[in-house]
């Protein structure tokens, strides 16, 4: 390796202080200049942090944005989602390739651009949609694929695909991208009205047991999907023993659906910056962290100017707010491609400069969270729904909604319906309501929560959206009578063993042998005991696996088998002559048929 | 004394000591918790998820849950029987455990599991995974093709040998263990007297011409089943 | 009364699990009391006499004559069992199962280190069987009702087996018998 490329990674070390723990901004700012993180660069990386070898390689393996090998100057991405397969990115990739001369995994032979396929990039409002390096390019048609492609190869310079930026601040020119907020309804939560410390100034006025209290008092449950009561997991952080303390907002928001976190983001940064400055104030904190998905490294320059922005208006570092001696300010971490960190652990542990996967709990993170200090994490959207409870009250915030589980839920709503978008909906809203909101006529299938959630029918559209409920963390894929079900729900499975981290068996196996299996029932290999596997299988696997990935990988399937069982019925057949359906002589004898030219021999005694 | 106390294993008492995980107080009162990727000495891993039970009716890995007084456990049920005999199978179908030229075999620990569980062939269709040898190494051989991804090769580099030799790369059903170098273990500084040398559960990472010493018949699992130490270590505390 | 059949038969195998077999020793003197062997290399009958109430399958199905001669076992026997670990996982010929075909014909008849074949041609003749992609245990072929493992299974396990499947006793095998090598 050249001494001057020696050079430049020792610098980038240099430039995060050559700690281990900052392995994650040492890699993805070596990848950034090189492309790639070669062998000897993990050797320099490794010798300058004080760590080994392998341990970077362990972290560069990990996500799916960094490499091992050189890749081209512009990476295309194109999301892997199922909204995008909907809107016909199987054709998208098929022109992409004929274009490009290449296919999926490979780089142009003048080393310009490589392919790939990456999980949902949040877009699935504005889907077909790729990544191309940090440009997004959504709205994709074969048509416009193949001249994103010509265009690329021209210019060599991905913002040239910048043809109208979307609305709000996507325009700005921080942002500058062709990315659509598609705001569709506003609710009095998130996006009301919002005066930049205001509810810091009557979060100051408590103290940090009080705010605690205001937080407990309005019921807020976590916005990501779990549900957690914010105000609990806050006041552990706080009784936790420990010198440093730390507020991490997650906003790695990669279940395949979802997308308000991207527009909170872009268009209420301010909101979200607020509830983490007073959670720091509650639970004793002076360090935040933004945990940012690198689907939105776009996002990031913007977020940077707008915690500048808050500096300089005395709304983070010292004495915020006026507060003597309340010092409280924000790094930015980025992700970069893997869904698991979504998994508070395994995004601390992806913070910390490690792969990104779970830790073992207990210790939960408000005791030993980030750098073993107590910490919270807590969703994009609760942080913003804290900073209202703050600035109103409690009683006003708990009044809203379904009394159980208060507030507003921002749903990003996706698929076959007319108005794709975000919408802030009252706690407690019905499937049948949000679906005549978003123009929905004729849904048979409505995936709450993701892949992760449940796949339900008709027969549960009453049902409610809330924690005691249809619980969701935002995603709500809607699917009308033109779509296979089954499909999806193996295209969902797909996607939880390209994410699944593998640290546990059932998560690293058991999704393989589950989609296998619905694969072959799709294919009409199916026997009705299949039904049972897929059942005992899916219930190993979610009763034993470590996290919450595992836990609720199965869904797609458990809970498809659940909801359209005469889905799965009209597949099976039972097989009575002692055969395998499974096994096809032909397919087994294909190799040899090519490969020594002749037919089989079919023996028929 | 006061740091003692107790809780329940199937209905049944027993004592353990603060900071003791769920296995470590069972191992001690003579209950037998099936398990894998747990090995004493190294830090509790929770990765092959075997020892799963339920406390209070929760499932959690028992040994990395800590012990709490009079919490209830559940070990030995049908349901969870079934799902640890589930993972067992996962671990074999997921690589390729040829049992009959395997020098670990006899005194491999998850073929042990499956002769505990009586299992004569896996209930899921083998993956024939491609993997990886590694017979570079003087003094050690890797064989990845039966690696079960249990950890203990990694912690035990990095915490006892202070080496870091081991660790995971890539993710799902991708990861696979790599060593620190560009490829092959002899350009790392593992030793044959290394703690990492002998943890492997399996034959995936064994030492070189030692195999087959021991005599059918005489090998660990031969005649009585794996956990049996444990618990006859119930009947002398009887 | 006549006696129920019993069928044998090695697929991709050794040949070890029927030596195995013979390893009951005297017992098989009481066997053929309990049983009339039928289509067996045993005996070398060729083709199934009649219906058979267990038939024994050693190895996997490496070609296409191994899964003929499967499934008419699967048509003509009550009870299918695969019998040691070539049957059950693809043993040793699975050894092969990650390497494409084509390198596996070119190392065992062109580069390997002890080929002599001066003319380089792989046997290809018509009546040969073209061999399966992979080798498939026998159950991912037929449905297979019990497991033997073993390599081979031991000869008391197999006495055991026999005799409780053909007195309708359950199948219990004790502890020191299953053993996969």
């Amino acid at each position: 390796m050249q001494t001057s490329t020696n050079g430049t990674i020792i610098s980038l070390c240099k430039d995060y202080g050559n700690s281990p723990m900052r392995l994650m901004d040492v890699v993805q700012a070596v990848q950034a200049k090189f492309g790639h993180v070669s062998g000897e660069a993990m050797e320099i990386i490794a010798r300058q942090l004080g760590t080994h070898r392998v341990e970077v390689q362990g972290v560069v393996s990990f996500y799916a944005f960094l490499s091992e090998q050189p890749q081209g100057k512009i990476v295309i991405r194109l999301s892997n989602c199922a909204m995008g397969n909907i809107g016909g990115a199987q054709q998208i990739g098929e022109a992409l390739e004929q274009e490009l001369g290449i296919s999926f995994g490979q780089t142009t032979p003048d080393s310009m651009i490589s392919l790939e396929h990456t999980s949902c990039i949040g877009m699935c409002d504005q889907c077909p949609a790729a990544l191309v390096n940090d440009v997004v390019v959504t709205g994709l048609t074969p048509d416009s694929a193949r001249e994103m492609a010509r265009k690329l190869k021209q210019t060599g310079d991905p913002r040239s695909l910048i043809t109208q930026p979307g609305e709000g601040n996507n325009a700005s020119e921080l942002v500058n991208q062709m990315v659509r907020n598609n705001l569709r309804k506003a609710g009095e939560v998130i996006f009301s009205d919002y005066q930049p410390g205001a509810a810091l100034a009557k979060a100051l006025e408590l103290s940090p047991e009080e705010l605690i209290g205001q937080i407990k008092d309005s019921k807020l449950r976590g916005r990501g999907g779990a549900g957690f009561p914010t105000g609990m997991k806050w006041e552990f952080a706080r009784r936790a023993k420990g010198e440093r303390r730390f507020v991490i907002c997650n906003a790695d928001e990669g279940e395949p659906g979802t997308f308000k976190d991207r527009v909170i983001l872009t268009q209420m940064p301010e909101l979200m910056i607020e509830g983490m400055t007073l959670a720091g104030y509650a639970i004793g904190s002076s360090e935040g962290i933004i945990y940012l998905r690198g689907e939105y490294a776009y996002l990031r320059r913007f977020l940077e100017a707008t915690l500048d922005q808050r500096r300089a208006a005395g709304l983070l570092g010292k004495d915020i707010g006026g507060k003597a001696g309340f010092y409280f300010d924000i790094r930015i971490q980025m992700g970069a491609g893997a869904y698991i960190c979504g998994e508070e652990t395994a995004l601390i542990a992806s913070a910390e400069g490690g792969r990104g996967e779970p830790k073992n709990r207990p210790p939960f993170p408000a005791q030993k969270g980030y750098l073993d200090a107590p910490t919270i994490v807590n969703n994009v959207e609760t942080f913003c729904c804290a900073a209202r409870v703050a600035e109103n009250g409690p009683a006003w915030f708990a009044a809203i909604g379904d009394p159980e589980s208060p507030g507003t839920k921002l749903l990003s709503v996706s698929g076959d319906i007319e108005r794709p978008g975000v919408y802030e909906m009252e706690m407690g809203v019905t499937v049948t309501e949000l679906l005549a909101e978003v123009g929905a006529q004729d849904a048979v299938a409505v995936q709450v929560g993701g892949p992760s959630g449940q796949c339900i029918g008709q027969d549960k559209f009453d049902n409610r959206i809330s924690y005691s409920d249809l619980a969701t963390g935002g995603s709500m894929m809607v699917f009308g009578p033109q779509r296979d079900v089954l499909e999806i729900a193996s295209h969902f499975m797909e996607f939880f063993i390209e994410e699944s981290c593998g640290f546990c068996t059932p998560c690293r196996v058991g999704n393989v042998l589950l989609k296998q299996r619905l694969d072959l029932i799709r294919e009409g290999q199916g026997e009705p005991s299949d039904i049972d596997y897929l059942t005992e299988l899916g219930k190993a696997v979610k009763v034993t696996s470590r996290c919450g990935l595992g836990q609720t990988s199965p869904n797609p399937i458990l809970t498809t088998i659940e909801n359209f069982r005469a889905l799965y019925d009209s597949k099976l057949h039972e097989v009575t002559d002692g055969m395998q359906s499974t096994f096809d002589i032909n397919k087994a004898l294909g190799d040899a048929v090519r490969v020594q030219g002749r037919q089989p021999v079919h023996f028929d005694d | 004394m006061s740091d003692t106390f107790t809780f329940t294993i199937d209905g049944v008492e027993v004592t353990a000591t603060k900071g003791q995980t769920i296995i470590e107080a069972a191992d001690q009162s003579g209950v037998y918790i099936p398990r894998l990727c747990y090995c004493e000495g190294l830090k509790p891993y929770g990765g092959c998820r075997i020892c799963t039970v339920l406390i209070n009716g929760r499932p959690q890995a028992a040994c990395t849950q800590p012990a709490a007084p009079g919490i209830e456990v559940t070990n030995e049920s049908a349901e969870l029987n079934k799902h640890r005999r589930a993972l067992i199978d996962m671990h074999f179908v997921e690589g390729n455990h040829f049992c009959m030229f395997c020098e670990k075999s006899g005194d491999c620990e998850l073929q042990a599991l499956a002769y505990r569980f009586g299992i004569t062939a896996p209930q899921y269709p083998y993956m024939f995974p491609k993997r990886d040898i590694d017979a570079t190494h003087p003094d050690i051989f890797i064989d990845r093709n039966r690696c079960v991804m249990c950890g203990r090769c990694v912690q035990a580099s990095r915490d006892v040998d202070g080496k870091n030799v081991f660790q995971f790369v890539g993710r799902g059903s991708d990861k696979r263990v790599a060593v620190n170098s560009e490829a092959n273990l002899a350009d790392t500084d593992m030793a044959a007297s290394d703690k990492a040398a002998e943890v492997c559960p399996v034959g995936a990472l064994l030492r070189k011409r030692v195999g087959f010493a021991k005599p059918i018949g005489k090998r660990d699992y031969d005649n009585t089943p794996i956990g049996s130490d444990i618990e006859s270590g119930k009947s002398a505390a009887q | 009364m006549s006696k129920p059949k019993v069928a044998t038969t090695s697929l991709a195998g050794c040949f070890g699990c029927h030596m195995s077999l013979l390893d009951i020793d005297d017992r098989i003197l009481k066997l053929i009391e309990l049983v009339d062997f039928d289509k067996s290399p045993i005996n070398d009958i060729k083709k199934f006499t009649g219906r058979c109430a267990v038939g024994l399958v050693e190895g996997g199905c490496a070609n296409e004559h191994n899964v003929h001669v499967l499934q008419d076992f699967r048509r003509n026997c009550e009870i299918l069992i695969s019998v040691g670990d070539c049957a059950i996982m693809g043993g040793i010929p699975a050894v092969r199962n990650g390497i494409p075909l084509k390198e596996c014909l070119d190392e065992a008849y062109i580069n390997g280190p002890t080929v002599y074949n001066p003319s380089g041609q792989i046997p290809n003749d018509p009546e040969l069987p073209l061999i399966l992609d992979r080798v498939y245990p026998c159950h991912e072929v037929v449905k297979i009702d019990y497991h033997l493992p073993g390599c081979p299974p031991p000869a008391d396990m197999l006495w055991e087996a026999l005799v409780a499947l053909l007195t309708d006793k359950p199948l219990d095998l004790p502890y020191e018998l299953i053993k996969y090598d």
